[in-house]
């Protein structure tokens, strides 16, 4: 970023911290770019002549007669179609070797949408995954993470998930992803075909941490370019938002805030929400979806980063590998997407709803013939049934390499009921098992 | 002259005000940014120094920036015109803002000073009256929508003059009043109010014992809620909180519903706005829309004007109270409330208290809790706020400071549990740890053996045995296996069952059973306890899980039917022949 000429350049830092440095200088804005050293900061408080700024880099080896030049802004990002099929950085610099992207130039992180301007969402997102149409629809609109251990293939799903839904644009936000993850989306995304509707920022494991902050405001600010000025149906992915949420307490920690559980910063709700909440319907058919994974420590769901998601998010997805079929499936119990009953029923067929449900409690009904068998208790008619039909609905349903439209999943469904159980084991109303039990 | 100020310092949105003159704790002050106005609450002062919470992004916000106290505190104007709005936590008219996204320093009038209203006088010339005293009334969406003397004011004061019966708008002079010193004061049809203050004009505030119908049968049957009741769910994500207090909105027998959206996700506001202006008030018939007003403060809003929001709304539910009406107030989630007390008492850097909590957070719980309530007005009537706040525990602990604040200041408990939603179990709350306080009034005992039948209290707790006993017996049976247990184990747990399907379970997304009168909830507790109080003979326990099933079947099928429909009868009837088979 080269100076310009009015610019004022200061060259005695009074202080530095590992992510901060301070130092005297008048008529800086609050959250007001400048480089300190060449390395891009951010000013994140003012005291009285004191302007504290956050290096995004880290600190290292900046000397206290480094030039700190204030840039008049804050972060900025250009928009424009331009944008499709170009990977970028955190700052928005393309690092594809490609050409600078020119373009409006819009402040990230900017106003939220007025609620009365939303729309209800009502487009259902296909994926031909049954674990996710069939159980946990999804919702154009909707913002929803994977809840996944490190070593499950979530961004797999997520890529497969993206390439299938149909949509305008798929945006990708990496924050701390490696280098390998990086380039699988890469190729899986130029080997569909699909790079022109593609836009990636990341940030890998190789960048400094505290650069990653800027990848959800980047991404939504290309997000709402599209989804608002274009009217496209805009999909966000955004892969880890634990590494994210992480890089949001290093900060909060170098600049002595009190910290609330998990060492996490007390704003930790309102940061994530402020993210996921980009995620809306416009009236005029744009819309920006978001799918994001939160990598759990031991599947711990009570920790901070997915507790506070959990309480954002329309639903989560849970990944888990069934020991019967030795495949991974989407976990029937803990998933949710909130938003389906927006759908189920209504753009799919009648006998969703209580079809799904069912479904799921004869497989909780297997799960406890599973606990019994495990304390060495007999089993009865019923619970040998129920297991056997667990084994076939994880197989045929819920298996994540299931590829069927949501009529199909249904008839699957029925087909494994007649099969196992009699019509009244499974309650349902009547008019539904007249019409749909197979004979 | 008001007192002006220089913004000294900024971390994030609490900003140091050096003032001019005198401040008040809590005072608004607008600090000019360009060409725009960002309004601020003081939240503590030392010397001349002010420190003020701003209800925006405080970004390009400089040292030596210009502010304005206004003299008052954060004050909600009332009026005619409230019912059926959309505002934002400082009661900005969402609908009135153009534009797609919340431009900062975007603030307008939230009433409406063009629209007619058809005023009927109530007072007379000569009349005494007070704070909150009637002057008249206007028709509101069908309710009478009383005109009063303003809250703040003291003393007694007599009626010189009140308009005739016409059309008037809310600017217009309805009434002429003169004080103790013999001055005149012009009244029209509107009022302010600070938030943060109580409205208490009424004469006396006795035990609620009214019970409030909201056709969620886990409320009204097993514990129920009264009019002036407090209640709150806490409950872990995912588990139903939002789904049962949108039940509870729609379906209540409430004249006012208020709706504090706090922290929470639009998409839910969104739903409100869709679904009110479209579904009907199962009580009265009229669309939801008309007796509901909804304060949005969504997550991604402005996390100062969180704590705003639910003040605002429970002053609108206050102001709609003195008129003598049932209110009834949700809020959702007042933990984000709490967390933006947090955030700003830890910018401030106070002594944290559990949690980084502030120290004070219970006794600020408890305040607010007390707002709601059954009240005599002076002039005899009575109004009523109901007010139902969930709880979003971290980590779904209930051993953390908003829950075990809330359970100190309310008096129905509705635990959602885990294992319940996760089985699907809705509304998943817990039958057997939650409680309403007000079972034990005596005063609600007798109104409900008027209401329902004298039986009704007793026929509940034998319920709450068997759900009791069903527990205990089911786990007695994990450990001893089906067949270490006698039979009639079994049937003990298959009858807690069937309480529990029928009963408990209700499904908010199913048109007829969303919703259950209490003349239904009367019959179907009759029904469901006969089978529990009936002696069943079985050869062994695969027969009872069977026989029960079935039986579950045909009840679930009755609450899926219209009450007394022809369906209905023919699976009661079905429900006898099961019967018949089994019982001695
Ligand atoms: N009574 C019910 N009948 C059917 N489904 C329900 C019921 N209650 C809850 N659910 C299901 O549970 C989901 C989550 O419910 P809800 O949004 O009310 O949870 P919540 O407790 O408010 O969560 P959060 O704390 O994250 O806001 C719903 O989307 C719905 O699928
Ligand atoms: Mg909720």
């Amino acid at each position: 970023m080269e100076t310009k000429a009015f610019q004022k350049i200061y060259t005695k830092i009074t202080r530095i911290t590992k992510a901060t440095c301070s130092l005297r200088a008048t008529g800086v804005g609050n959250e007001e770019l400048a480089t300190v050293d060449g390395k891009l900061a951010q000013v994140v408080k003012i005291q009285g002549d004191e302007v504290t700024l956050q290096v995004f880099s880290g600190t290292e080896g900046i000397p206290t007669n480094a030039e700190v030049v204030f840039l008049k802004k804050s972060p900025t990002l250009k928009v424009g179609e331009q944008l499709a099929g170009r990977f970028f950085n955190s700052f928005g610099e393309p690092i594809d070797g490609g050409p600078v992207v020119e373009g409006e130039e819009r402040e990230i992180g900017g106003p939220s949408v007025n609620p009365v301007r939303r729309k209800q969402p009502s487009e259902l997102i296909a994926t031909g995954i049954a674990g996710i149409d069939l159980n946990n629809t999804l919702v154009s609109g909707q913002k929803i993470p994977f809840f996944a251990d490190p070593d499950q293939p979530f961004n797999q799903v997520m890529a497969t998930v993206a390439l299938r839904a149909q949509t305008d644009k798929i945006i990708l936000g990496g924050m701390g992803l490696t280098n390998d993850d990086y380039l699988y989306f890469k190729n899986t995304f130029s080997n569909a075909g699909a790079l022109n509707r593609i836009i990636s920022f990341v940030n890998t494991t190789e960048d400094p941490p505290v650069e990653r902050l800027l990848i959800p405001d980047m991404v939504l600010t290309a997000a709402e370019y599209f989804a608002v000025d274009k009217n496209e149906r805009v999909l966000v992915l955004l892969t880890d938002m634990t590494s994210y949420a992480d890089a949001l307490s290093i900060v909060s920690n170098r600049m002595d805030q009190i910290p609330s559980k998990d060492s996490m910063p007390g704003s930790l709700y309102s940061d994530l929400a402020k993210i996921y909440e980009k995620a809306v319907q416009f009236p005029e058919g744009g819309s920006i979806t978001i799918i994001a994974v939160t990598t759990l420590s031991g599947g711990d769901i009570t920790h901070s980063i997915p507790d506070n998601t959990g309480y954002i998010t329309e639903g989560q997805l849970f990944l888990r590998r069934d020991s019967d079929i030795g495949k991974v499936i989407v976990d029937p119990f803990r998933s949710l997407s909130r938003l389906k009953q927006l759908v189920i029923g209504k753009k799919t067929r009648e006998d969703h709803p209580q079809v799904m449900n069912a479904a799921v409690r004869l497989y909780a009904d297997a799960a406890n013939a599973k606990t019994k068998l495990e304390n060495g208790f007999d089993l009865t008619d019923y619970d040998e049934r129920a297991l056997a039909y667990a084994k076939d609905y994880a197989e045929h349903l819920m298996a994540i390499d299931v590829n069927l439209n949501t009529d199909q999943m249904l008839d699957v469904a029925w087909d494994l009921f007649g099969k196992h159980f009699t019509s009244t084991e499974v309650n349902i109303r009547q008019d539904l098992v007249d019409k749909y039990w197979r004979k | 002259m008001s007192t002006k100020g220089i913004v000294k310092g900024i971390i994030s949105n609490l900003v140091t005000v050096e003032a001019d003159g005198p401040v008040m704790q809590n005072e608004i002050a607008y600090i000019q940014l360009g060409d725009t106005k960002l309004m601020s609450e003081v939240l503590k002062i030392t010397g001349n120094h002010a420190f003020v919470q701003v209800f925006e992004s405080t970004r390009g916000l400089q040292v030596g920036d210009k502010v304005e106290f206004t003299g008052h505190m954060l004050e909600v104007t009332l009026g005619p015109g409230l019912l059926s709005k959309n505002y934002d936590g400082l009661q900005n008219d969402l609908n009135k803002l153009t534009g797609i996204f919340l431009n900062r320093g975007e603030y307008n009038f939230p009433l409406d000073k063009k629209t007619l209203w058809h005023f009927v006088p109530l007072a007379s010339p000569g009349d005494v009256v007070e704070a909150g005293s009637w002057l008249g009334q206007v028709e509101e969406n069908h309710q009478p929508h009383k005109i009063m003397v303003p809250f703040a004011f003291e003393g007694t004061y007599t009626v010189k003059s009140v308009a005739k019966e016409g059309e008037y708008t809310i600017m217009d002079t309805i009434a002429v009043v003169t004080d103790a010193d013999g001055k005149d004061i012009k009244l029209n049809m509107i009022q302010k109010w600070p938030v943060k203050k109580a409205i208490n004009i009424h004469s006396e505030k006795p035990r609620p014992f009214k019970l409030l119908e909201t056709g969620v049968r886990i409320i009204d049957t097993v514990n129920p809620i009264v009019e002036g009741g407090t209640g709150f769910i806490p409950g872990p994500f995912g588990t139903g909180k939002t789904v049962l207090q949108h039940a509870i909105s729609r379906q209540a027998e409430a004249d006012i519903v208020v709706i504090a959206a706090c922290g929470e996700r639009a998409n839910e506001v969104v739903e409100i706005f869709v679904e009110f202006p479209r579904l009907d008030d199962p009580h009265t018939g009229r669309k939801l829309m008309e007796r509901t007003i909804i304060i949005a403060n969504t997550s991604n809003m402005p996390v100062a004007s969180r704590e705003a929001s639910v003040y605002t709304a429970m002053t609108i539910s206050e102001y709609y109270r003195a008129m003598g009406l049932r209110v009834l107030m949700m809020a959702d989630s007042t933990s984000r409330w709490a967390q933006a007390l947090r955030e700003m008492s830890n910018r401030m850097e106070e002594l944290p208290g559990q949690d980084a909590f502030p120290m004070d957070l219970s006794a600020i719980i408890a305040n607010f809790y007390s707002r709601a309530g059954y009240v005599y007005l002076k002039n005899g009537e009575t109004g009523s706020i109901t007010f139902i706040g969930t709880v979003s525990p971290a980590g779904g602990n209930l051993k953390e400071p908003v829950t075990e604040g809330t359970k100190k200041a309310a008096r129905c408990f509705y635990a959602l549990e885990q294992s319940r939603a996760d089985h699907k179990r809705y509304p998943a709350v817990n039958p057997i740890d939650s409680y309403s306080k007000y079972i034990e009034y005596p005063e609600f005992e007798s109104y409900i053996s008027e209401v329902i039948s004298p039986q009704w209290t007793s026929l509940v707790n034998d319920m709450k045995t068997i759900l009791q006993r069903g527990k205990e017996v089911n786990e007695q049976i994990n450990i001893l296996g089906d067949d270490g247990v006698p039979v009639d184990y079994h049937v003990t747990f298959w009858k807690s069952e069937v309480i529990d399907f029928t009963i408990l379970q209700q499904d908010a997304f199913d048109k007829v059973d969303a919703v259950t009168s209490l003349e239904r909830q009367h019959y179907m507790l009759n029904l469901v306890m006969d089978i529990c109080n009936a002696d069943f003979e079985f050869a062994g326990f695969v027969d009872v899980m069977d026989y029960f099933k079935r039986v579950i079947n045909v009840l679930k099928q009755m609450n899926y039917s219209a009450f007394q429909s022809p369906e209905f009868n023919a699976y009661e009837t079905d429900l006898k022949n099961i019967l018949a088979e089994k019982t001695i």
